[in-house]
Formats: structure tokens, C-alpha cells, sequence
């Protein structure tokens, strides 16, 4: 007992950032707990992924086949139910993805388990740090059951590393009919060059000052560019229209903390903020300098962006070539 | 067809939130209550089928204090058809909500379940997913589109999903949760607001349902975060990218 089962989440055949998180919080966990941190690969021809991921010090049990080849709620519940029986598991983790936040609360409702989403922190093995109120409070929450089911926020740890070599064994577990309902279609992927929001050590995000979905074109990609920043928006932007919804930084989309985040005409209302206060250093540019983005920016320049921005992409491009 | 609804009762997005004194809550005085701007959304959606499905009635439920029947007559008014609220003094968490809901949906019988994705409240995110497992139905969260089968025994949706976006089939009965592109609610028109106050709603106080809804998850203490510290201007565009570069050192 008292192991801890990881979700390792994965893409294009590879763990993104967001996995390690995971990792590294389990493996934190379960020395918390006196268990095993071990991760559970689901797929369809994993053979490559779980010797990847015993690579960060884990045991893996993989779980092959059909029913998993693409990620669906209701396969993957059930595998993941029958895993924690099986290895004697109190806590399972995944990280707060959009796949970690359709199948935790499933899967928690399933072992009758306390659920805490997005954590933050570990206390101790079962007492969690959780922000609520777009994050203008911070909860410490106990999960009084075994077992109880996590989801971590990405930003919230560092990536584990690459140490040791955990085992890795085969799991053979079959859904049944019940749990096989769901049927995934299709996948549109939004094709793009630069850096996952999420992982990119540079994010520059526009918000409604930018007008239109054009403008994003014309002024946010050529900064984005020199700079090698991932793109993201505020939800008032995404809610104009402007730009697609996995853009959107804030309590309601991704949370994230690059080492730069530069906001452009974005007002900065709290549910932006939310997504973004735990960036290193914070730029802000708003024509309006009683914007509330002011206040928690580390670097605020009040000027016109359809001025400002073109200006800075070029004096970055200068200083790049210096 | 019939769809069930779920609206709670949360603070308007705009508000200021402050932890209460005794630590156990937010202050609530001179708070603006509103629903929750992704139930909203939910209750848009089911309004929607009902204009393209004839015979769809759209039950909405909350769980809460008595005063969440503003809320419930809110999403009369945008045209609802009837209403049920479970009484409940003590905030419920997700898992107890979704128990008091599965009761709900054992009565009900709906074809649809549509929710909003997660309360701006408490930002869990969880009682969709729950909810569904619960009844042993399939899930959709995050929709941004729910296209009904011609013979609304099944729903294929689209779902905002990292890196894309992603379509699933679902036979139905299922749960769909809503997400911020799925549509733009409507808001309440006046012969609305005048035809709510006829409509049913119904009190059951949740002690009724028999269902277990002790907390598995316990409140150890609500802190505010530090604040982060800012307000720094600077001049121009060079002085700008010269304390990034020397200063930050971020580029």
C-alpha cells in the first residue's frame, strides 16, 4: 500500500512537459507515503513509451491494445480501476490537461475516492494545496479516502529527471462493453511551428486591444517569431473571436509560468491573471495605464500597441543580430 | 426529448473575492450572485434543441440555498420549461453533487444531461465527469459543438482539447459539458421574465434523496496568496528590450 499510480499521459509518441510534471509529483508523493511511484502507459503499441518513462525512476506497468489506441473516458477509467486494485494504490495522479481533467473526476467517482483538481502543493500524502476563486484563494484540503485521486496544474512542479531505471511489466486488462462506448472520431490538430503554450520559456499573449483576429497576424506572430514565444490570448479575446480557445490563458483555459510573459492590450481582469501571475517576468504594453495588468507587471510601458509592438519586434531583432 | 440542466449559484465573475474572518468561507455581503457563466452556456444549448426538436423539455436543476431560485428563474425566464432545487445548507462537494444529481437523473429519466464545464467558484471541474461515470453513461466534456443524431439516440461532439480540437460519438444518454465557444446565451426577454413566474419549480430538501453526501474532501484552511508586487514603468520601446536584456535577462 501506500503506492502512487501516474498517468502518463502521452502525444506523437513522446511524454510532454506536462507528464513529467506528473512524474515528479508521484515520485514526491509516494516518498511521502512509504510507496512506489509508479506509471501506468496506456495505448495502443507502447512498448517504446514504457521503457521511456522507467527512465525517470518509475515502475511502469503498460496497458496495450485496442480500446486504448485512442485516449476515451470511459476505456480509460476502467483500465485505471482495475490497475489500482491490482498495485495496491492510494493516490493516482495525472496532470490538469484537458485528458487529465475529463478522466480524473471519472475515475474518482468510480473508487468512490476524494478528488482534488489542479493541485498545487503536497502537504503530506493526503493534504493538498488548491486554488478556488480564480485563484484569489488558496485551500488546503485533506482527502480523507482511500483512495484518493489528484490532478496536478502543470506549472506547479518541475519536470523529474532522468535517474535510475524502474521495472516495467504488462498489464492485460480488458474493458468491458459498458466501458467501451465511447468512440472517438477525429482529431483536428492545430498545426503550428512555435512552442506548446505550455511549455514555451516565452508566451506572448494579445487580448481585445488587438481589434481583431488579423491583428494577431499582423502584430503578435512577427513578435512571437523573433522571439520564439508560444502565442496565447485572454478569454475576452477568444471570446471576441479572434483567435481558437487553446490559446486561452486564464482560470477558465491554460495556466501558464514561462520565464517571459508578455501581455499585449490585455486589460488584465482577474481571470487572466489566473492563468499567468507565476511567469518570471511580466510585460505589459496597454494604451490605457490604469489598466489593472499594471500592477503585477515587472515592466510596464503605457503606449499605443499598434505602435509599440512592431517596434519592439524590430529593436529584438537588432539586439539579436548585435 | 428531455434534458436536465444543472445551475449553481456562484458570485458574479467581476467580484472581489476576500476570505471571511472566522477563515471557513469568502464574505458574501454585497456580493452580486449570478449562474455560473458556463451553466449559462448549458442551458442555451439545451434551449437550442428544444427550437429544432419538437416535444424537448428542458428541466433545469440546481443544488444550493433557497435563494438559488433566482438563478433557476433566470434560466426559466431564458425559457426553461420547469425547475427543481435541492435544498442544501452546506456546500456540497463534486462527488456529493453528483450523487444528488444521479438521483435526480434516476427520476428524471433524461436523454441529455448538459452542464457547464466547471463552476467559476470553487473551479473543480469535476462534477460532469462524475456524474456520468455514476450513471454508467458516456461523457463529452469540453464541447464547443454537440451535433444530435437524426434519431436523438446519439450525439457526436466536438471537444476543446489541448493542441485541437477533438470530435467523440457518444450514444445517448450521456453527459455533455459545456465549454466557452459552444454558443452565446441568450438573455432574458421581458414576456420571459412574465412567463417564468407561472413555471414549476420544485423544493426538495436534499435529506429527501437518501443519497450519501458526507465530504470525502476536508477544508483544512483557506489562505489568501501573496501578492505579486509590479508598477514599474518604463519609457520606451529601447528602454524596454535594454532592461530585459541587462536587467531580467530573459532575452
Amino acid at each position: 500500500m501506500g503506492n502512487v499510480l501516474v498517468v502518463a499521459e502521452h502525444q506523437h509518441g513522446k511524454f510532454p512537459k506536462t507528464t513529467l510534471v506528473a512524474f515528479e509529483a508521484g515520485k514526491q508523493l509516494a516518498k511521502l507515503a512509504g510507496g512506489k511511484c509508479i506509471a501506468a502507459v496506456l495505448g495502443q503499441g507502447v512498448d517504446a513509451l514504457a521503457a521511456a518513462a522507467a527512465e525517470y525512476g518509475v515502475d511502469v506497468v503498460a496497458v496495450d491494445g485496442a480500446p486504448f489506441a485512442h485516449y476515451l473516458a470511459d476505456a480509460h477509467t476502467a483500465a485505471l480501476a482495475e490497475l489500482v486494485k491490482q498495485k495496491g494504490v492510494d493516490t493516482v495522479i495525472a496532470t490538469a490537461t484537458a485528458l487529465g481533467k475529463d478522466l480524473t473526476p471519472r475515475l474518482a467517482a468510480r473508487l468512490g475516492a476524494g478528488m482534488a483538481s489542479d493541485i498545487t502543493g503536497i502537504v503530506d500524502a493526503s493534504t493538498f494545496k488548491r486554488l478556488m476563486w480564480a485563484g484569489n484563494v488558496i485551500a488546503t484540503v485533506k482527502l480523507e479516502s482511500t483512495p484518493r485521486v489528484v490532478s496536478v496544474r502543470g506549472t506547479a512542479f518541475d519536470a523529474a529527471k532522468k535517474e535510475g531505471k524502474g521495472a516495467v511489466e504488462k498489464a492485460s486488462v480488458a474493458p468491458g462493453a459498458n466501458d467501451t462506448r465511447m468512440q472517438f472520431v477525429e482529431f483536428a490538430e492545430t498545426k503550428s511551428d512555435r512552442p506548446v503554450l505550455t511549455e514555451a520559456s516565452i508566451v506572448c499573449s494579445g487580448g481585445r486591444g488587438l481589434k481583431n483576429g488579423e491583428n494577431f497576424t499582423i502584430y503578435l506572430d512577427p513578435l512571437c517569431d523573433v522571439l520564439g514565444a508560444a502565442m496565447g490570448a485572454s478569454r475576452a479575446a477568444v471570446d471576441a473571436g479572434f483567435v481558437p480557445n487553446d490559446l486561452q490563458v486564464g482560470q477558465t483555459g491554460k495556466v501558464v509560468a514561462p520565464q517571459l510573459y508578455i501581455a499585449v492590450g490585455i486589460s488584465g481582469a482577474i481571470q487572466h491573471l489566473a492563468g499567468m501571475k507565476d511567469s518570471k517576468v511580466i510585460v505589459a504594453i496597454n494604451k490605457d495605464e490604469e489598466a489593472p495588468i499594471f500592477q503585477i507587471s515587472d515592466y510596464g510601458l503605457v503606449a499605443d500597441l499598434f505602435k509599440a509592438v512592431p517596434e519592439l519586434t524590430e529593436e529584438i531583432k537588432k539586439l539579436k543580430h548585435a | 426529448m428531455k434534458i436536465l440542466v444543472t445551475v449553481k449559484r456562484v458570485p458574479d465573475p467581476e467580484t472581489v473575492i476576500k476570505i471571511a474572518p472566522d477563515g471557513a468561507g469568502i464574505v458574501t455581503d454585497n456580493v452580486k450572485w449570478v449562474i455560473n457563466p458556463f451553466d449559462e452556456i448549458a442551458i442555451e444549448e439545451a434551449l437550442r434543441i428544444k427550437e429544432k426538436v419538437s416535444g424537448t423539455e428542458v428541466v433545469l436543476v440546481s443544488i444550493g440555498l433557497k435563494t438559488s431560485q433566482e438563478q433557476l428563474r433566470t434560466g426559466l425566464a431564458m425559457g426553461a420549461d420547469r425547475a427543481i432545487l435541492v435544498v442544501s445548507d452546506a456546500a456540497l462537494e463534486p462527488l456529493a453533487v453528483a450523487r444528488v444529481l444521479q438521483k435526480i437523473a434516476d427520476t428524471e429519466k433524461p436523454d441529455l444531461i448538459v452542464m457547464g464545464k466547471q463552476a467559476i467558484d470553487d473551479d473543480s471541474n469535476c462534477a460532469g465527469q462524475m456524474l456520468a461515470e455514476l450513471l454508467g453513461w458516456p461523457q463529452a466534456t469540453f464541447a464547443s459543438k454537440v451535433e444530435l443524431g437524426g434519431d436523438q439516440k446519439s450525439a457526436k461532439v466536438t471537444r476543446e482539447v489541448d493542441g485541437g480540437l477533438e470530435t467523440d460519438a457518444v450514444p445517448l444518454p450521456a453527459v455533455v459539458t459545456a465549454d466557452l465557444r459552444l454558443n452565446e446565451p441568450r438573455y432574458a426577454s421581458l414576456p420571459g421574465i412574465m412567463k417564468a413566474r407561472k413555471k414549476e419549480m420544485k423544493e426538495i430538501p436534499v435529506a429527501e434523496l437518501g443519497v450519501d453526501v458526507a465530504p470525502t474532501v476536508k477544508i483544512v484552511k483557506l489562505e489568501t496568496p501573496p501578492k505579486r508586487t509590479g508598477g514599474r514603468k518604463v519609457g520606451s520601446v529601447q528602454e524596454l528590450v535594454q532592461m530585459l536584456h541587462n536587467e531580467a535577462k530573459v532575452i
